[in-house]
């Protein structure tokens, strides 16, 4: 039997790749098990050695935030951080990183090399906190209200239109 | 003029593929040895049609002919001929036609070195390697021609990717495609042998030196590449994991792995349909490299063409060549019984270690490569997995498989004695053991992972050391020098390989865990010290280049009150297309890297700096360019040459690489 099992993973395969390329390759919209929930409480180091420690407090502002999971080595975020520093600067959204099993040092590189578009960023190096939010790579965005509820969740990167499609119309309903 | 020729060469080369696809089958079938004799002057036509396009596509690039939609959209009067020439490879179109072009040369060299192959088989593998080289002409006929005119022609073309413009990135995709396509022969010996239904200790001798060239040039394309990631990308990596550096390294891997199981084929009539089954997958990653940066399947840094037509016909060639070929595999593998039996402890199993390790690791870069796609296929998003799982593998797969390497080859075929190589190789053991303490005790426990991994680097330097002296020592009363001289290349040829792994291993160890790194501000006249060194900023000069300006900042390295050395690091600014490049300045000392690169400009004439100090990075390099030594010389040794051997003294001569 052994001797078939090639052809049955290549047959996978295939089916695989096909069905993605026909696809069109809209990722679906299926809602995070935290959407319309408290944001999970953490403690995380700061990349600024002066700043507090970031924890779920710096949540509730009174108004919409973004949460950001981003990681220097992760190709998909460089390619979305020119939508960060847009959402940071043009629609005046405060935007919270956390540096995603990341090295201080490569994080700091990151952001100065891109653009820092945070206004705190937050190190996860062993991934704990990413768990805890249902992280399944980088980047993830959650759009969390004013209240420390957690309103949307963005899968992968803030590319192409998913700006103005998709990101800020949720922020529109909740200011 | 000559898009027209090179046009009409690539169809005439589809007639010629379409013959020797069919007619080597048709003679075998009918015994008839005029129709199998065909295929040698249908592979030979082909490599001619072939190379008569590739010049022409070359000449309209070097002569600039804007009236080539290629040519206008891939180059620029003012690049450098050089660039020029590499343009001709630098995009989808011609990459495809330099696969065809090197399709083609392999499959002559088959027929112009494989004389003494029995007729009937040779035909059988030159109509396999026609087949391939059928499948990729119509895709470059149907969706990718590269000789498409452009009327009214542009007085002056769009240039190329300035990241590209680099010597390094000029020699690096085509020694990746020879890689790629050298592996397009062991398949065609493997599709063949599946054919024929039967694999003998003279395939394997047959099919082992075309592996291993096409290993060569692989490990010599990855190592380019990397290198040019290091000085060119600016920030001191090397590797990224990145889908695309995945697609060159599981061919790597899986090849690497058929080298060493040829061996046991050739050697022990052994382990036959896994060999077979090696060499299918090896140039089935190197289809599915090709496709990974073609279709837009997998989004990637390094993808040059994202077009689902052409997504389509590559995925439908894939599925033709690689389920074709499993399919064949799944029918006739039972006929593929092993005659030989060995030891549970012996040089064989060593070798079946090394092939689980290497190929497990294949294919877990495969998963991780491919999980993205799952997770978006299954409804969630588009995500990166990323290099923790990448490593995280490495560690836990290539530690065993290297503690393995070291034993392997002072086993016995056979039947080895497990105790007798311990004792040979123990003083390996204990240098492994003591450079892992020493670190951990001088880092005060710090750093135990890169101390397990200088203690496998040493333990792997070692036995191999440990291992030649073992050979010379078994011909006593010998000189040296004659000893010497008994070794024979392949074996020469397996330490160095061996050897320059354990450089590679120490290279990314003690980079990965002491490199020192500056990012700061500098004035004029201001020093910084980095790992003992002190970085004095001369300042900042403005650079025309032939088709960029560039910042180039000035900085003298010393080295106690002695001038070491100057850093020139320069920030570039091509004109077409615009694009910013970082060149970093890289002053390789015995004990590290010194780099440099300068980036914007600050307030008060100040300059944003990064200044590394990058320790045994050239382990690296080093290593891979030993492997490659050891690839050629391996190659160059009179047993492996094709054909049948000579006489009993080729036959008994001793282990191999």
């Amino acid at each position: 039997m052994s001797r078939f099992v090639p052809l049955i993973i290549v047959a996978a395969l295939v089916a695989l790749f096909l069905g993605m390329m026909l696809s069109d390759r809209n990722p679906n919209e299926i809602d995070s098990v935290l959407v319309g929930r408290d944001a999970p409480a953490f403690s995380l180091a700061s990349l600024d050695d002066s700043a507090p420690a970031l924890t779920q407090a710096d949540l509730k502002t009174g108004k919409p935030v973004l949460v950001n999971f981003f990681a220097s080595w992760c190709v998909p975020c460089r390619a979305e951080h020119e939508s960060l520093m847009r959402l940071a600067g043009e629609f005046q959204v405060e935007v919270i990183g956390i540096a995603y099993k990341n090295e201080k040092y490569q994080a700091i590189g990151f952001l100065n090399e891109l653009g820092n578009p945070f206004s705190k960023t937050g190190l996860d190096l062993d991934g704990r906190v990413g768990i805890d939010w249902g992280v399944s790579g980088v980047p993830e965005t959650f759009l969390i209200d004013g209240e420390g509820i957690v309103r949307y969740r963005h899968w992968g990167p803030i590319v192409g239109d998913s700006l103005e499609t998709r990101l800020l119309p949720e922020l529109e309903a909740l200011r | 003029m000559a898009g027209e020729i090179g046009h009409f060469a690539l169809l005439l080369a589809l007639m010629f593929a379409l013959v020797g696809a069919t007619m080597p089958h048709i003679g075998a079938a009918r015994g008839n040895a005029a129709f199998m004799a065909l295929a040698d002057r249908a592979i030979l036509a082909q490599f001619s049609m072939a190379l008569v396009a590739f010049a022409a596509l070359t000449y309209a690039f070097v002569t600039s002919d804007f009236s080539v939609v290629n040519v206008a959209t891939n180059s620029h009067t003012l690049k450098p001929l050089l660039y020029k020439i590499s343009g001709t490879w630098g995009n989808h179109e011609g990459s495809l036609l330099f696969w065809v072009l090197n399709l083609t040369l392999f499959g002559a060299l088959v027929s112009w070195r494989g004389r003494k192959l029995p007729l009937r088989f040779r035909s059988r593998v030159l109509a396999v390697q026609s087949t391939l080289i059928l499948g990729f002409l119509l895709f470059i006929i149907f969706t990718s021609n590269p000789f498409g005119r452009l009327d009214p022609a542009p007085l002056e073309g769009n240039g190329l990717n300035p990241l590209l413009q680099d010597p390094g990135l000029a020699f690096h995709p085509p020694m990746l495609y020879l890689g790629y396509v050298g592996l397009s022969v062991a398949f065609s010996f493997a599709v063949a042998a599946l054919i024929e239904g039967e694999v003998t200790p003279l395939w394997a001798r047959w099919v082992r030196p075309w592996a291993l060239l096409a290993w060569v040039f692989l490990t010599g394309g990855i190592a380019l590449g990397s290198w040019w990631a290091y000085y060119e990308l600016g920030w001191g990596g090397w590797w990224f994991w990145d889908p695309v550096e995945n697609a060159s390294f599981m061919p790597w891997l899986v090849a690497a792995a058929l080298l060493h199981s040829a061996i046991v084929v050739e050697k022990r009539d052994a382990l036959k349909s896994w060999t077979i089954l090696l060499a299918i997958i090896a140039f089935s990653l190197s289809l599915l490299g090709t496709f990974v940066v073609r279709s837009g399947v997998i989004t990637s840094v390094h993808a040059f063409a994202n077009d689902p037509a052409r997504g389509i016909f590559i995925l439908a060639f894939l599925a033709v060549v690689v389920g074709g070929s499993v399919t064949l595999y799944a029918w006739r593998a039972p006929k593929l019984a092993p005659s030989g039996l060995f030891g549970v402890v012996s040089r064989e199993s060593a070798l079946v270690v090394n092939n689980i390790f290497l190929s497990t690791f294949a294919a877990v870069v495969l998963v991780g490569t491919l999980y993205p796609l799952f997770v978006e296929a299954f409804g969630a998003g588009q995500i990166s997995v990323g290099p923790p799982f990448f490593e995280y593998a490495a560690a836990v797969l290539m530690s065993p498989l290297i503690v393995a390497l070291g034993l392997g080859p002072l086993l016995a075929w056979k039947r080895g004695n497990v105790s007798r190589s311990v004792q040979i190789a123990f003083p390996a053991l204990v240098v492994g053991f003591v450079a892992a303490l020493v670190l951990v005790w001088r880092t005060s426990g710090d750093f135990v992972m890169t101390a397990f991994g200088l203690g496998l680097a040493a333990w792997l330097i070692c036995s191999v050391v440990l291992e030649i002296a073992h050979r010379l020592r078994l011909r006593k009363g010998a000189s040296i020098t004659s000893s010497l001289r008994k070794i024979t290349r392949a074996q020469w040829g397996m330490s160095m390989a061996h050897m320059g792994l354990g450089f590679i291993l120490l290279g990314i160890t003690i980079s990965e865990a002491f490199t020192t790194e500056e990012l700061t501000v500098m004035a004029p006249g201001d020093t910084v010290e980095v790992a003992g060194y002190d970085f004095t900023f001369e300042g900042v000069a403005p650079i025309v280049g032939p088709n960029y300006t560039a910042i180039r900042g000035f900085f003298t390295v010393y080295d106690g009150d002695s001038i070491l050395t100057s850093l020139t690091p320069e920030d570039r600014v091509y004109s077409n297309p615009v694009m910013t490049t970082t060149e970093a300045a890289i002053y390789p000392l015995f004990s590290g890297d010194l780099y440099a690169v300068i980036g914007e400009a600050a307030s008060a004439g100040r300059w944003s700096v990064r200044l590394y100090f990058k320790p045994m990075i050239s382990g690296l390099w080093l290593g891979a360019f030993m492997m490659m030594v050891g690839g050629i010389l391996s190659l160059s040794d009179r047993r492996l040459r094709i054909g049948l051997p000579t006489g009993r003294k080729a036959q008994a001569s001793g282990a191999s690489a």
